[in-house]
């Protein structure tokens, strides 16, 4: 078997979203690969991970095989240590308690600024996206890991609308908005691994996923990319990792 | 409708000195309950997504084709569609407009918004519920340090950017949010609206206290002695509540905490149908399932027995080990 038919595209983004989660921390996930990924990473090297839910649930242990629908579902609470309301549980990343926020991302720019609003002039769209949730609240006050499809269409120069900010329009815009903490840490794609640049908070690619090349990465992107001088090649998917995750979402829910 | 974003602080406590604070019994029909929305009201929905909505009441309020509403909730999802496909409500303000995560857009809101003249108008969760905080402490505003540096802030003149006072730090003011009426449903309470809520209870307390009236509707009943048991689990009091009606299963197809899950066969049916056409799919949802039934009792049985016991099993499943 090929090192690609071992597992699929949403498989080894929630298992390189999950290894960039440490031991201890606390972390605010969004529906989708972000829960799935926080569970594994719970489930596998960070036993002591916090995670915490906008429904307003603290310290979550979803059960294998009953992933909820969505953050606001009962499903969300089994075996939790608290709930909490929807608006107190944001208030924990104003407050400066939540380490890391995880959630998706539909379009991002070269800043790590994510679109879930418009596509086309907001004034009369192309298409009315769903809205922030509690995107723009997570991406305001913490640092950030985005899981998400690698397309053209979605890594732009300049996203059509800021709906949650990453680092605005560089250097110390964001800080210069009224942002002083947080900001965009990780992008993870079935492709690559990016983090930003200390100076001028754009892009870059750190490590390539297994298989992967650089003009692949590229190629999918509606930007120059920038890769890390110290650029590498991710390890794949280890079979513990993937039986864990597989065991965790065996309908596949968001692994598809 | 309002002449004012913010209601002024002396016609709040007017409005609350003329409200019956009394403990009283306050149980009607769901058809009395939705006579205390009338048309162009600001209604705020407790629950959040597909947890605790007040379907029956939505139900009863198209039913009754109530008109020019204004509608707030923290996460909208079919009942966004709802209320804008049946024409009750023309705006609706919220953070996040789908029918669910597990099925994209939806193509019910795109069209209102998109083509219809309906509008979303668009806060962070965070802001929903600082409005509405703001709203049940009885003051103008909130600071909240969201929405800074995007673009939503310039959708949203209603927010004021300040330097602290304090600090001078930059900061977003967002205004108080009053609903003319809120609409929450809950697993039990007693005649006079002493509430209990189970599990997630998401921006529902501060929703009550922010509204110039509540309408609770619950899954069942409970004496006041019941509730005097175990007062630490009653979440809105009875003061704020003006009506009360008793629906069991309320929020079907969504969910209610500890005793049903989302009846996610008919959700998926229901999606598939309104996306394919969110004009006349929509028409013929409504008429199977809105105007046609008699009774919710018959609306329930057209969701089908299978599915709401199927929903049920797994709703109680929560609380086992």
């Amino acid at each position: 078997m090929t090192e690609a038919q071992r597992y699929t595209a949403s498989e080894i983004l929630a298992i390189l979203s999950a290894r960039q989660l440490q031991d201890g921390q606390v972390v605010f996930a969004g529906i989708g690969v972000p829960l799935l990924a926080a569970t594994l990473a719970q489930r596998t090297r960070c036993p002591a991970l916090t995670i915490l839910f906008e429904g307003g649930v603290v310290g979550a242990f979803v059960e294998p095989g009953k992933l909820p629908p969505s953050t606001n579902d009962q499903r969300c609470t089994k075996r939790a240590n608290m709930v909490l309301g929807s608006a107190d549980v944001l208030l924990l990343l104003q407050r400066g308690y939540v380490d890391v926020g995880f959630m998706g991302g539909a379009q991002i720019d070269q800043f790590g600024n994510l679109n879930s609003s418009f596509i086309g002039d907001p004034a009369k769209p192309k298409t009315r996206l769903p809205g922030t949730g509690g995107g723009n609240d997570i991406s305001s006050l913490t640092n950030m890991i985005v899981a998400m499809k690698h397309e053209k269409r979605r890594f732009v120069e300049q996203v059509d609308f800021i709906t949650s900010p990453g680092f605005v329009r560089g250097g110390t815009s964001r800080r210069d908005s009224g942002l002083p903490s947080g900001g965009m840490w990780r992008v993870i794609t079935e492709l690559a691994v990016f983090g930003f640049d200390d100076r001028t908070r754009r892009i870059k690619v750190l490590a390539l996923n297994p298989g992967v090349n650089r003009e692949e990465v590229q190629d999918n992107t509606g930007f120059r990319l920038d890769f890390d001088e110290k650029l590498h090649v991710t390890s794949p998917p280890t079979d513990h990792e993937l039986e864990t995750l597989r065991m965790l979402d065996p309908d596949r829910l968001f692994t598809a | 409708m309002p002449d004012t974003l913010v209601e002024p602080y002396t016609r709040l406590r007017e409005k609350m000195a003329q409200r019956n604070r009394s403990l009283r019994e306050k149980v009607v029909s769901l058809e009395e309950a939705a006579g205390f929305v009338q048309d162009g009201m600001k209604v705020g929905i407790g629950g959040s997504t597909m947890s605790r909505t007040p379907m029956a009441l939505l139900w009863e309020l198209i039913r009754q084709h109530r008109k020019d509403l204004s509608i707030s909730r923290c996460i909208v999802s079919t009942d966004g569609d709802l209320v804008f496909g049946s024409g009750i409500a023309n705006h609706v303000v919220t953070s996040w407009f789908a029918q669910g995560i597990l099925w994209g857009l939806s193509k019910v809101m795109r069209h209102h918004v998109e083509n219809g003249g309906k509008r979303y108008e668009e806060w962070s969760h965070m802001a929903v519920g600082m409005r509405f905080r703001a709203g049940g402490m009885g003051v103008p505003f909130l600071p909240t340090r969201a929405m800074l540096g995007s673009d939503i802030v310039g959708q949203r003149p209603e927010a004021k950017q300040i330097d602290c006072p304090f600090t001078g730090e930059k900061l977003l003011l967002v205004p108080a949010l009053n609903p003319d009426v809120a609409l929450i449903h809950v697993q039990r309470c007693d005649p006079y609206g002493n509430a209990q809520i189970d599990g997630l209870q998401f921006m529902d307390i501060d929703l009550a206290l922010a509204a110039n009236s509540v309408i609770l509707t619950t899954e069942r009943i409970v004496s006041n002695d019941q509730i005097r048991r175990a007062p630490d689990q009653t979440k809105i009091p009875f003061f704020c509540v003006d009506a009360v009606v008793e629906v069991p299963y309320g929020s079907a197809p969504h969910e209610c905490y500890g005793l049903y899950e989302p009846m996610m066969r008919h959700m998926e049916a229901y999606v598939a149908q309104v996306n394919a056409d969110p004009v006349k799919g929509m028409q013929e949802y409504l008429d199977r399932y809105f105007y046609s039934p008699k009774s919710w009792n018959e609306y329930l049985s057209l969701i089908g027995m299978d599915e709401v016991l199927e929903a049920t099993q797994k709703g109680r499943s929560i609380y086992n080990d």
